[in-house]
């Protein structure tokens, strides 16, 4: 079941005109602030209304303002996770967790969540004793125990320090695969998207400027700038072949193997790994005694021309599309263009743990 | 205690009853205006506000005259309560407690509406997407953030019904056992010789009485501040 979504209004600065589709898994927002991302989470949950829209899940209608249609909020059967949790600081967590449940949904459904979000310990405490951390999965809990058709999420990590954010987002991972609906996250944080996004929808000043699976959007060279140089970089699936002794686990993608510093994930299980761009050499002969592990043949698709001294180079690895960033000089003394072979290489501890999240 | 007379208690024991009751019956409707006030921009919005604050401003006297000829047997509220229902409100405690009720009125809704406007309009909005209408989250949300303020225009409102005198004497006179309230039975001791002691005992009565109101009325809102987890 999925959310489709077309909005238009005029806020008088910038214009909003844009629509996509979330199917289910998690559908990323991502943009710079005050591209319109909140506006658009906030008509969906019918917190805003825009001169023009039309929400609707499934077949159900939420708002089609040409038909005169615009549900509240307490109608749409969305679940909302606000930036700021905005717990009610007059329950206790169990009191939060327990709001939107009203008759519906059973103790099972209760335990799954608390069990899920890891929440047992929280349930007698009062918000005020919450770290942000816990705040935020208590309301992450609620809106899921309001049993929801899609749910909302605006920058859920965006006030919490990194330890806190490295600690909530298995859960998002966990959330993203055991829940089937839309999940419509809003983020400008790069990291976030790649790791969490199964879709993604790029939005600049109230447009929205490409979507698809994350995979695509994420190996798209014309792309690159809008996400950050620096953080750019494709997303690769895998599978865990083996963990060895020395540390390393052993990640089979399409086009060979990929050494990484031990992977949290059974050997068999599938994984996603974020390259990025920076991190990759390229080299046309297959390089000798280097103290890089992973050396993948690949082949250049593009050659994407920044204003500056660098270049974007689209490869392909087996199926796999990688994104390497070198300059323009090299790219030139190595006469890169489309087609040519060459071997892209990786070393392993530049991917960090949180650029490897199992799927 | 025997410096004061069978009549004198009696002055005291209605004051608090006509205190009680007035804030009982006003406080829903200075909830409803409160909020009316706090969430709603319409034409005669200052209008309304103004009303409200009408009893704060206008001599108590006239306020009784006016509370005399509109809920007087002859009023036109006052007739059709007495035709419709039986109930007299003038020379009656009932009348009383209407007139200490309009006096206390502007400031339980001051109080009130200020802690409207103060409660976190975003939580409401969470509760909306929780499913909760309008309903739900007025009486889940809205209310108990601004249960402080509540208790606290309770209080107050207690208190100036305690005190209230100009309007009540207007309104339904000074009748030993039905209308005589602290305030009055100040001003009749005051006009009798020799009536100086048992004056003095009275406003003792009302300092100590109005300081208590004044005093829980500080400490219940912010206990009640602390449980809800806003202190």
């Amino acid at each position: 079941m999925g959310l489709s979504v077309g909005i238009g209004h005029d806020f008088g600065r910038f214009a909003l005109d844009m629509a996509f589709e979330a199917p289910d898994g998690v559908t990323a927002l991502f943009g710079q602030s005050g591209a319109g991302k909140t506006s658009v989470v906030n008509a969906v949950a019918g917190l805003f209304r825009p001169d023009r829209a039309r929400i609707v899940v499934g077949d159900r209608v939420l708002g089609d303002t040409d038909k005169g249609v615009w549900l509240p909020p307490h109608r749409r059967g969305i679940g909302y996770v606000f930036q700021d949790a905005r717990l009610f600081p007059h329950m206790s967590v169990l009191g939060n967790l327990s709001y939107g449940t009203r008759g519906r949904g059973g103790r099972g459904d209760f335990a799954r969540v608390v069990e899920m979000l890891g929440l047992g310990d929280l349930t007698g405490r009062r918000p005020r004793d919450l770290s942000g951390g816990e705040k935020q999965r208590v309301a992450i809990g609620r809106a899921l125990l309001s049993r929801p058709e899609v749910l909302l999420m605006d920058e859920p990590l965006a006030s919490l320090d990194t330890a806190r954010r490295a600690e909530i987002l298995p859960y998002l991972e966990r959330l993203r695969d055991e829940m089937r609906m839309p999940i419509l996250y809003v983020s400008h944080a790069v990291e976030e998207v790649a790791r969490l996004a199964t879709t993604v929808v790029l939005i600049d000043a109230g447009q929205v400027v490409a979507t698809g699976a994350a995979e695509d959007v994420f190996a798209d060279p014309d792309l690159a700038p809008r996400l950050g140089l620096a953080e750019a970089g494709a997303l690769l699936t895998g599978t865990v072949t083996a963990h060895h002794a020395d540390g390393l686990s052993e990640i089979a993608l399409s086009g060979g193997s990929l050494f990484l510093p031990r992977v949290d994930a059974a050997p068999g299980g599938r994984v996603r790994v974020r390259i990025e761009a920076q991190d990759v050499i390229l080299s046309r002969d297959r390089p000798d005694g280097l103290s890089a592990l992973n050396i993948l043949p690949a082949e250049v698709v593009a050659v994407k021309q920044g204003e500056g001294p660098g270049v974007i180079v689209q490869l392909r690895t087996g199926e796999d599309l990688i994104l390497a960033r070198l300059t323009r000089r090299s790219a030139e003394a190595l006469a890169i263009r489309p087609g040519t072979a060459c071997h892209a290489v990786v070393k392993s501890v530049a991917v960090a743990r949180g650029n490897v999240t199992r799927l | 205690m025997d410096i004061l007379g069978p009549e004198e208690w009696q002055a005291v024991g209605l004051s608090l009853r006509v205190a009680f009751w007035a804030v009982v019956w006003s406080l829903p409707v200075a909830l409803a205006v409160a909020y009316v006030l706090a969430r709603f921009r319409f034409p005669g919005h200052a209008l309304l506000n103004a009303l409200v604050h009408l009893p704060l401003v206008l001599p108590p006297v006239a306020t009784g005259y006016l509370l005399l000829i509109t809920f007087g047997r002859q009023g036109a509220v006052g007739g059709f309560l007495e035709s419709a229902f039986g109930l007299t409100l003038a020379f009656r405690w009932t009348g009383a407690a209407l007139a200490a009720a309009v006096m206390g009125f502007p400031l339980m809704v001051r109080a009130i509406r200020l802690s409207i406007e103060t409660a976190d309009r975003r939580l409401e909005q969470a509760a909306g997407t929780l499913g909760a209408g309008p309903g739900r989250v007025f009486l889940t949300v809205t209310l108990p953030l601004a249960l402080p303020g509540i208790i606290a225009g309770s209080i107050l409102g207690f208190a100036k019904a305690m005190g209230e005198f100009g309007a009540t004497i207007t309104f339904v006179s000074n009748i030993p056992g039905e209308t005589r309230t602290l305030a009055s039975a100040i001003y009749t001791f005051l006009q009798v010789p020799g009536g100086e002691m048992t004056v003095g005992v009275l406003i003792g009565v009302s300092l100590v009485v109005s300081l208590l109101a004044l005093l829980a009325s500080e400490a219940l809102s912010r206990a009640v501040a602390r449980r809800i987890g806003l202190g």
